[in-house]
């Protein structure tokens, strides 16, 4: 019962710029042409477009969920979008543009691998259009696609197109950003976003939909080291079930790189080592899996595994630290606290942690360094944590999945702060 | 019994096997995380994803959550009867509780009798979850459901009243599930947040997964009221003057008689149902839920209170 269809898999994206550049009207464009809005959607925003005495269909309000987000007519916060081209499924995180939310746009960034950066034609790249192209980077979206809009305002003009896609690579050149794509086009009329339309015959490259709809999805990932963050240890302990009695399945999801049977693996903090006798999924067999597989692994060696631990390829080890150098974005109220002892949370092992040093605060409008004594909510700041116990990290930079962590308030329970490993 | 065509590692995942993949990494984030979960189970085809999917992440062992279906009383016969052979055929123990006991405590009051009883399910969790200390509820809610549900988080936080705070929820970042909460408070966690019902389809197609049959097209007395197709049954008869007619009809959400209602389709297979659901031009909840059209905000409200 296999489809015929070719199926690409699914790509994480989020959609940035600054409030009127025509983010929700491409988000419209993107939802409308791919079938994935409905009549029954389409007649209530029509509805309310007409209540607030607005001459078109306001396409913001598909993505605007809240009662107080209607109400006061702006987005509070991330929300998800789905739309599928028929071989591609896609995740859109659509989270606010406005300076406040530097959280939820580093939330949305969090899970995207490819960002699209609106920029308005007319007014070129802007504070807003450097700070998020800053967040993207620093949150390691490894595609980035600078979408230059409302060309049908400028008319169409090459010349403007060169000029904006001069003035971006100069300023990505500073920030360290290696790969960068640009596209004209125009959402309200949708000039290069599904069709190519009449206007851009100049422009020779793909439409977004064919960018999105070809973007790898996590292939970074996929080159890097083995990672396996050890979930919940499977021991049937099945009275009836003999053959379970000796069973001990390592369940987890892989972070990155692969592992086949076979392999020699050591298990972290022990440093045993043992080889990988089979993988399971579901009750069958595997002879290997990849990045992003949730997958259960038995081993050769009864080792003592739980929780927390970490399974790698032997010969492939991360760091062990108990100083902590990361940047980290606050995302509470109330700010980082020196007195305070907080946990992080790094893949699946908890540590309790305090603040060791705050090397600088990054200024996310002129990427300028200030010293600072504490974090307030949006700073996004260098910093050193002391761990009360070792995690087995990578950098960030290599692998987004043992480079993350998040620092939870323990009194509140809340997730306060965002960490991506130095 | 599964599928066959697995990955190699070096090939992509396809969109299926990474949904399935990241929801059985948040089961059992649950499962490591929190002392107490539960599953809510309805009998329903997004909870009917979820049961293979906690096979998928657990087994060979059993689950580490009772199975917890809140039972209106006003359930489709065909759909309880289902629910209480699955749970019987995959071993797992079923618990449930009834709005009509809440009814019998006196801590749900209908206005009258033929009020809905589905918003009142809230009160019925809210008890069941003191009663066995559930820190943490699973269940099959998906973003592409409603609007509110866009905003909802994967590990959603509920106060000890049970509330959602739309304005205050916890960042979630990365696959960093936080699912910490004080004695009292509870986790709404959803695996198939990503999933769309087009997803579902297809991978109760995928998995070969057996449904309740009134998902499948068959005749059924129904009666046209205010634009929306009535089933008519003990609970909701037809009222005076209305005409009883027999229709070919399917239900593509399945819930509490008296505010689901079904779709006029022929579509007896699930190819048929995938074929009709990719091409459809009405949402899942536009045509099928007379409760959520009350208000614009009308799904919001009832989250607020504690509602899934």
């Amino acid at each position: 019962m296999t489809h015929p269809i070719e199926d690409h898999g699914l790509l994480r994206l989020l959609t940035c710029g600054s409030v009127d550049d025509g983010k929700s009207t491409l988000i419209g464009r993107l939802l409308f042409d791919s079938k994935a809005i409905l009549a029954d959607t389409l007649s209530a925003i029509t509805k309310t477009s007409q209540r607030r005495g607005m001459q078109e269909v306001d396409l913001s309000l598909l993505t605007d969920g809240l009662q107080a987000e209607r109400e006061q007519g702006i987005t509070i916060d991330v929300a998800y979008r789905y739309f599928t081209t028929g071989t591609r499924k896609f995740i859109i995180a659509d989270a606010p543009g406005h300076e406040q939310y530097t959280r939820n746009m580093v939330t949305a960034a969090s899970t995207a691998n490819l960002a699209i950066i609106l920029v308005d034609a007319r007014r070129g790249v802007l504070t807003q259009t450097r700070r998020h192209s800053y967040l993207a980077h620093l949150v390691g979206i490894p595609h980035l696609l600078v979408a230059v809009n409302k060309m049908d305002l400028v008319e169409f003009s090459q010349a403007r197109f060169e000029e904006i896609k001069r003035d971006y690579l100069d300023f990505a050149e500073q920030l360290g950003i290696r790969e960068v794509q640009f596209i004209p086009l125009s959402a309200l009329n949708g000039d290069m976003v599904v069709d190519r339309g009449e206007n851009l015959n100049w422009y020779q490259g793909q439409t977004l939909m064919e960018i999105l709809e070809t973007t790898p999805s996590a292939q970074r990932r996929h080159a890097a080291a083995f990672r396996f963050p050890v979930q919940y240890v499977c021991r049937p302990q099945d009275a009836s079930n003999p053959a379970l009695h000796d069973y001990r399945g390592f369940m987890g999801r892989v972070e990155s790189g692969s592992i086949a049977v076979g392999d020699s693996v050591t298990v972290l903090p022990s440093g045993l080592s043992s080889t990988v006798k089979a993988i399971e999924l579901g009750g069958a067999a595997l002879a290997d899996a990849a990045t992003e597989q949730s997958v259960t692994l038995l081993l050769a060696d009864e080792i003592d595994i739980s929780r927390g631990d970490m399974i790698v390829k032997t010969g492939e080890l991360p760091a062990q630290t108990k100083q902590l150098a990361a940047t980290v974005c606050w995302l509470a109220e109330s700010p980082l606290d020196r007195a305070r002892t907080y946990l992080i949370r790094h893949t699946t092992r908890d540590t309790k942690a305090k603040l060791a040093d705050i090397a600088y605060r990054v200024d996310v409008n002129s990427l300028e360094q200030q010293a600072v004594n504490q974090l307030a909510m949006n700073d996004i700041a260098n910093v050193t944590f002391k761990l009360a116990q070792p995690l087995f990290v990578d950098a960030y930079a290599q692998n987004r999945g043992t480079g993350a962590f998040i620092v939870i308030d323990a009194s509140t329970n809340n997730t306060v702060g965002a960490g991506m490993v130095s | 019994m599964f599928f066959s065509q697995q990955q190699t590692a070096h090939q992509h995942l396809n969109h299926l096997d990474w949904l399935e993949a990241e929801a059985i990494h948040i089961l059992r984030e649950v499962a490591g995380q929190c002392s107490n979960p539960a599953l809510l189970f309805s009998g329903g085809k997004d909870s009917i994803c979820l049961l293979r999917l906690a096979e998928k992440a657990f087994r060979p062992g059993r689950f580490p959550f009772p199975l917890l279906h809140i039972d209106t009383g006003h359930n489709y016969p065909e759909v309880i009867a289902f629910r209480d052979r699955k749970a019987a055929e995959i071993g797992e123990r079923l618990i449930v509780r009834s709005v009509e006991d809440s009814m019998q405590r006196g801590t749900v009051m209908l206005k009258h009798e033929s009020e809905s009883r589905n918003k009142h399910q809230s009160v019925t969790l809210l008890e069941a979850i003191e009663e066995h200390g559930f820190d943490a509820c699973i269940g099959g809610a998906r973003r592409d459901e409603e609007k509110a549900r866009a905003k909802e988080r994967i590990m959603s936080f509920r106060d000890e009243f049970g509330q959602w705070d739309p304005k205050n929820q916890r960042p979630e970042l990365w696959n960093l599930y936080n699912a910490r909460s004080h004695k009292g408070e509870n986790i709404r966690a959803f695996p198939i947040s990503n999933w769309t019902e087009l997803d579902v389809w297809q991978y109760i197609e995928r998995e070969g997964l057996e449904l309740p049959s009134i998902y499948f097209a068959h005749t059924r007395p129904i009666v046209y009221r205010q634009g929306s197709i009535v089933p008519v049954t003990d609970i909701t008869p037809a009222k005076p003057g209305e005409e009883i007619v027999d229709l070919q009809v399917r239900f593509r959400t399945v819930g509490d008689i008296t505010c689901t209602a079904p779709v006029i389709s022929d579509a007896d297979s699930i190819e048929k149902i995938i074929a009709e659901t990719a091409t459809t031009t009405i949402t899942e909840r536009g045509a099928t839920r007379l409760d959520d059209q009350a208000s614009e905000a009308a799904m919001e409200q009832r989250k607020k209170e504690g509602y899934f």
